[in-house]
């Protein structure tokens, strides 16, 4: 009993120290933002490799989760008679929250594992301390620049997820399923709120990037510099992505959607 | 030897590893414009002991000054604008595996002048030519041997003409021939350029062949240091065996270990 008590104020002390020091490092990333913008070159290919190389992941899982929604949509409404909802269905899921969640759960496993890698490889590497020595800040030469890419990024590949997922509800709703056209797309124009709905899932996209990139350039940044620290770093990161994106979504949707 | 003309100066410098004593108050001084050896085993901490002079990790106790300035007490951007006029060699070159040899040595010039491309171009190349590798510039850092890697850092090292250069085992990894251009380069960028340069190396021959002086650590002692004379005369055990490689003598070749037997024939869980 003890022994677990013991095991428990261990691991919660070790969490708060990560928290902390993570927190640091993210203030010190933040400070190091600013001079992201006058390096638009450094940006360019960070933005290159951590989101347009994302495109095809977010777009065919898109595609298919708009599809399924509406299949599973219109076997839900057509039983109500209400299949022209269809549209509004399946844009109102995307947008509010698969939207959001999902693109930055694929972003933490294509992008963001990628950055743990990379970063607690050129740690292993000696390539970090070389540029310190060098009186060249690693945080702000290699780590904010992909913080900004993978903040731009990830609510950009949102917006594509999104409008990917309501072409592909459209092609299986009124392509196969024979819902009216006109329906789908009227319907879904007039009860999707700008503010309540686009904004706020734009706004938990913002949220999502900013956590996920953090976590997974902490994870690279601190990692233990063998293959195997490295290795642990990557699953951390996809894991705690993970974690942090569904509880995040819970309480922003709570605070957003919920009268609570 | 004087302090007085020392460019950097280690005082009473106690450094440890978990339990394990990586210096036990040790001080010396490095003269402006010498090259200055630092030898012992591997595993003794010579690593270590540059990474301290360059701040990257702190004392338990002593302090580290360099040009007068303690350098675990520099602000941070103090530290960089020291750091730029310091060259680090690593041991394991520290190359930046997504840029080509070129762009590698083109690296700090990029970052911290603002020289025109032309102008960076001919002094890459004149660095590039003074390791041998002119015709390299466009190999990755993954097509070059471990000897070539160093001689690329080396290159990138002398890039912003620094007061002074640390090189971790230069040595290690080069052919006889890429060898002794080696420690002709290092002996004539410290005459020409005046630079101040610290060896670490355990390459006993190259060493004593440049350097001015000595310091020989072990056990996180200096258990010898003089002129390369000196330190060939030295009547110290400790001196004598590691200078001549004698598998016997004060040093032990083993990392503190229980006796061998009786570890062979216990059996139970660490
Ligand atoms: N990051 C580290 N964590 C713990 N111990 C270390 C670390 N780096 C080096 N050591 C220990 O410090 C000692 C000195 O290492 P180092 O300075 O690399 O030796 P040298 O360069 O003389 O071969 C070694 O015994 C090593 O076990
Ligand atoms: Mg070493």
């Amino acid at each position: 009993m003890l022994n677990i008590l013991t095991k428990l104020g261990k691991n919660t002390r070790c969490s708060f120290n990560k928290l902390g020091k993570s927190g640091f490092f993210l203030g010190q990333v933040l400070i190091g933002v600013g001079d992201v913008f006058l390096r638009p070159r450094l940006l360019s290919k960070q933005l290159y490799s951590v989101g347009v190389l994302s495109f095809l992941i977010i777009t065919v899982s898109g595609l298919f989760i708009g599809m399924v929604l509406s299949l599973q949509g219109y076997y839900i409404l057509s039983s109500f008679g209400a299949e022209e909802a269809l549209g509004v269905m399946v844009a109102a899921s995307l947008v509010r929250e698969l939207g959001p969640v999902v693109t930055a759960l694929l972003f933490a496993g294509r992008a963001g594992s990628a950055l743990t890698a990379e970063i607690g490889l050129m740690k292993a590497t000696e390539q970090l301390s070389g540029m310190e020595m060098m009186a060249i800040d690693p945080i702000k030469r290699i780590v904010a620049p992909r913080f900004v890419a993978g903040l731009i990024s990830v609510p950009l590949l949102t917006m594509l997820f999104s409008a990917i997922g309501i072409i592909g509800g459209h092609l299986v709703g009124v392509g196969m399923l024979g819902v009216d056209e006109g329906s789908y797309w009227m319907q879904m124009q007039s009860s999707l709120d700008f503010y309540d709905d686009i904004l706020n899932g734009v706004i938990k996209s913002l949220v999502f990037g900013f956590v996920v990139t953090w976590i997974a350039l902490y994870e690279g940044y601190s990692a233990v510099p063998t293959s195997e620290g490295v290795s642990g770093a990557t699953t951390r990161t996809v894991v705690n992505s993970a974690f942090a994106t569904l509880g995040l979504d819970f309480i922003l949707t709570a605070l957003m959607f919920g009268d609570i | 030897m004087s302090f007085d003309n020392n460019l950097v100066s280690v005082q009473h410098l106690t450094f440890s590893r978990g339990d394990r004593i990586i210096f036990d108050d040790i001080s010396l001084g490095i003269q402006r414009g010498k090259i200055t050896a630092i030898m012992g085993p591997s595993g003794t901490g010579k690593t270590t002991l540059l990474k301290l002079i360059g701040g990257q990790i702190f004392p338990d106790a002593g302090t580290v000054e360099i040009n007068g300035q303690n350098v675990h007490t520099l602000a941070r951007k103090d530290l960089y604008s020291l750091r730029r006029r310091m060259g680090m060699l690593f041991q394991s070159g520290a190359l930046l595996t997504d840029m080509n040899v070129y762009d590698n040595v083109a690296f700090p010039l990029r970052e911290h002048t603002k020289l025109t491309e032309s102008m960076i171009r001919t002094l890459v190349l004149m660095k590039l030519h003074a390791v041998g590798l002119r015709g390299a510039r466009n190999l990755m850092p993954n097509e070059l041997s471990g000897g070539m890697a160093r001689r690329v850092a080396l290159a990138r090292a002398i890039a912003l003409d620094p007061m002074m250069i640390m090189y971790d085992e230069p040595f290690t990894g080069q052919d006889p021939i890429s060898m002794a251009t080696l420690v002709q380069l290092i002996k004539s960028l410290n005459t020409i350029l005046g630079l101040t340069s610290i060896i670490v190396s355990h390459d006993v021959h190259e060493t004593i062949a440049i350097a001015d002086y000595i310091y020989v650590l072990s056990h996180g002692n200096i258990v010898g240091q003089g002129t390369p004379e000196e330190i060939n005369n030295s009547e110290s055990e400790w001196v004598q065996q590691f200078m001549q490689g004698a598998p016997e003598g004060p040093v032990h070749f083993h990392y503190p270990a229980p006796d061998y037997i009786e570890d062979l024939l216990t059996f139970d869980k660490d």
